[in-house]
């Protein structure tokens, strides 16, 4: 299997603060992580090499200083590792980076010579919250996608995934290749081995630029090819706790829930 | 963790790596319910351990050649003392899965370094018994006897607080070959194996702290043991572990340091948070110069610790130096508990709050490995020296 998987560095969320004057967040001193849903993929990813064999790339579109999760990327199953850097790339929403991505798919693909089997993303940032840029890539590319997979098993040339739904979950299968994005797995992702980690500190990671993109039109990236234009950031209002009310059975709770409301006089 | 001066500034990559994983490990898989219930049941959680062995963090001092890590004094100081931050009874038993072979390094064969250094690899643990009821730093009292038999030797005697001494498969052990005197001539050590006929397991000690570090007695009862089984000449085996200790001192006070730091960090927390007289009690003086004696102790015990390391790393293995770091850490780790326990006051003497156990966990690195009494005679008598009547 040849695999490649998306990631993105993005604030270690838990560790955010916020400032009780301005509301803001505190985004001084806050570690960066690999974006958690991109290492549940990374997990699964591993999971099929462990299986199957094969190897994994890992790439990661952001600034010189997002070598760092592909390096933690590197210790936990990836077998290759690229930066997608480039001042032009700045400011780029999900559109434009998806982009990005896709030609950087072709651009590794003719660099190896072999198409990927799977490529994998996480279902979203925790940073950005869009979950969107694996989607779009898969049409880019023009390859099939199964957004939200728990699970995955490779059969033959086909992957059956499971994938997850408000209720329950359904069991879809597809051709390879393939996009899928992943949500949380009932797999955490493995610890790194000191071997592993000490060999990722010392890795090389290779920059992929407009350079090296060749097949890419430079006005299709950045804030240029970004239809996404962000108005105003703020913090919302904080809502009051709010009433959580699960009883055993639904019919039950819904007794409670129009007694709470009739209490309260909203109906 | 607080994110402040007390994080050490020197750490390469690796090392910062490294201390980086066992934070990331620990704080999942030792979480605070299991730390106490461990601590409330003197139980080692060998699972915990295993997982911790199958990442690399076994036979952490077995060089690479025979099989095992390799890491540095310090590097190993830096991942014991991250150790020690969750659990100091865990710290213990842990690092102490390669505590046997550590003579060898001095003193062994190559096939023994090779053979033994492989199968602490694996995740054999490989406990050192010394100690017996009625002599332990006095190891002239030793009477645990080794007898020549053929090409064998035959062991009996009794240990005891002998730690991992219930879930090891290898023991070193000291037994008297020859004559015996202040020197610590007559002395020899002997690697054992958990299934020799006549080697058995007593009681698990019910200790104060460090309560989740398996503690045993070990009997030895006509124990046939190979002569190749013998580590380094008959009876030197006593300057062998004086000259091993010498090595091992800032390893060994490294979680003292771990559990000083957990203690420094919640006193920090709680004196933001508690309000007294109108204001958080951290902006008492009074409590502000107590965290900074905590800080200063943390800071100079952990230079001591790196300086130390730092010479063992270059091959000067000076038990003055060692009998100084292990002084002085214990010491101050001790202080630093207890001091973040008086910050605490009616909480910090309860089990419902974490600092209890601290102090309690902290206590014994002033104790054991010979207690800070026998470390001063050492470092006074090399002060004084040699008098000319």
């Amino acid at each position: 299997m040849n695999i490649l998987v998306c990631v993105k560095q993005v604030p270690d969320t838990m560790e955010i603060k916020i400032d009780p004057v301005t509301n803001t967040l505190i985004r001084d001193g806050v570690p960066s992580i690999v974006n958690p849903f991109d290492s549940y993929a990374l997990e699964l990813a591993a999971r099929i090499k462990d299986e199957t064999g094969g190897k994994i790339t890992v790439v990661c579109m952001g600034p010189k200083q997002a070598e760092a999760a592909l390096k933690e990327c590197l210790a936990v199953g990836g077998d290759k590792a690229y930066l997608v850097t480039d001042r032009a790339f700045g400011g780029s929403d999900t559109l434009a980076t998806s982009y990005i991505l896709s030609c950087t798919v072709q651009y590794l693909e003719e660099l190896s010579g072999e198409k990927f089997d799977i490529i994998f993303c996480g279902k979203q940032a925790i940073d950005g919250d869009t979950g969107q840029v694996g989607s779009e890539m898969a049409e880019h590319i023009g390859l099939p996608q199964i957004t939200c997979i728990q699970d995955i098993k490779v059969e033959g040339d086909k992957i059956v995934v499971r994938q997850e739904m408000d209720e329950g979950y359904n069991v879809l299968e597809t051709k390879l290749p393939a996009v899928v994005s992943v949500t949380k797995t009932p797999y955490e992702p493995r610890y790194p081995t000191v071997k592993a980690k000490l060999a990722a500190n010392r890795a090389q990671i290779t920059h992929i630029t407009t350079a090296e993109l060749t097949n890419l039109t430079v006005e299709r990236t950045g804030l240029k090819g970004s239809p996404t234009k962000v108005k105003k950031t703020f913090t919302p209002q904080r809502k009051g706790g709010g009433t959580i009310i699960q009883e055993d059975a639904p019919a039950d709770s819904a007794v409670k829930l129009v007694a709470l409301m009739s209490g309260a006089a909203l109906i | 963790m607080t994110d402040n001066f007390l994080d050490y500034q020197l750490m390469t990559e690796d090392q910062q790596s490294l201390v980086d994983m066992i934070h990331e490990f620990m704080s999942k898989e030792m979480p605070q319910e299991l730390v106490e219930k461990n601590d409330r049941e003197g139980h080692f959680s060998m699972d915990v351990a295993k997982k911790l062995g199958e990442m690399g963090f076994y036979a952490m001092d077995v060089p690479e050649q025979y099989g095992g890590a390799g890491f540095d004094c310090v590097t190993i100081c830096l991942i014991r003392e991250a150790l020690g931050y969750y659990c100091g009874g865990f710290a213990n038993s842990f690092v102490g899965q390669s505590f046997g072979y550590k003579p060898l390094l001095l003193a062994g064969t190559e096939e023994q370094k090779m053979e033994y250094g492989q199968r602490l690899a694996n995740g054999e643990f490989w406990a050192t018994a010394l100690t017996e009821p009625q002599g332990g730093s006095d190891a002239v009292n030793t009477r645990t006897k080794a007898v020549k038999d053929g090409d064998d030797y035959i062991i009996n005697g009794n240990k005891c607080f002998v730690t991992n001494g219930g879930i090891s498969n290898l023991y070193t052990v000291s037994a008297v070959t020859g004559e015996t005197n202040l020197r610590g001539e007559g002395i020899s050590l002997f690697i054992v194996e958990r299934d020799f006929p006549g080697v058995s397991m007593g009681k698990h000690e019910d200790k104060m702290g460090i309560r989740a570090s398996n503690t045993t007695e070990l009997t030895l009862q006509d124990v046939r043991v190979p002569a190749k089984n013998l580590i380094g000449p008959v009876n030197t085996g006593y300057q062998t572990m004086m000259k091993m200790l010498a090595r091992t001192r800032p390893t060994g006070c490294a979680p003292a340091l771990g559990i000083a730091r957990r203690a420094i960090d919640l006193a920090i927390d709680y004196s933001r948070q508690r309000i007294t007289f109108g204001k958080p009690i951290g902006k008492h003086q009074g409590i502000q110069f107590k965290l900074a004696d905590m800080a200063i102790r943390l800071q100079t015990a952990r230079n001591q610790m790196i300086y130390n390391a730092t010479l063992v790393d270059q091959g000067v293995y000076d038990t003055v130096v060692g009998s100084i770091t292990k002084a002085y850490a214990s010491e101050a780790a001790f202080q630093i508990c207890v001091d973040a326990q008086q910050i605490f006051a009616g909480y910090g003497y309860s089990k419902e709050y974490p600092l209890e156990k601290l102090v309690r966990d902290a206590r014994i690195y002033s104790i054991f490995e010979g207690p800070n009494e026998v470390q001063r005679w050492i470092i006074g008598n090399r002060l004084v020296g040699k008098i000319k009547k």
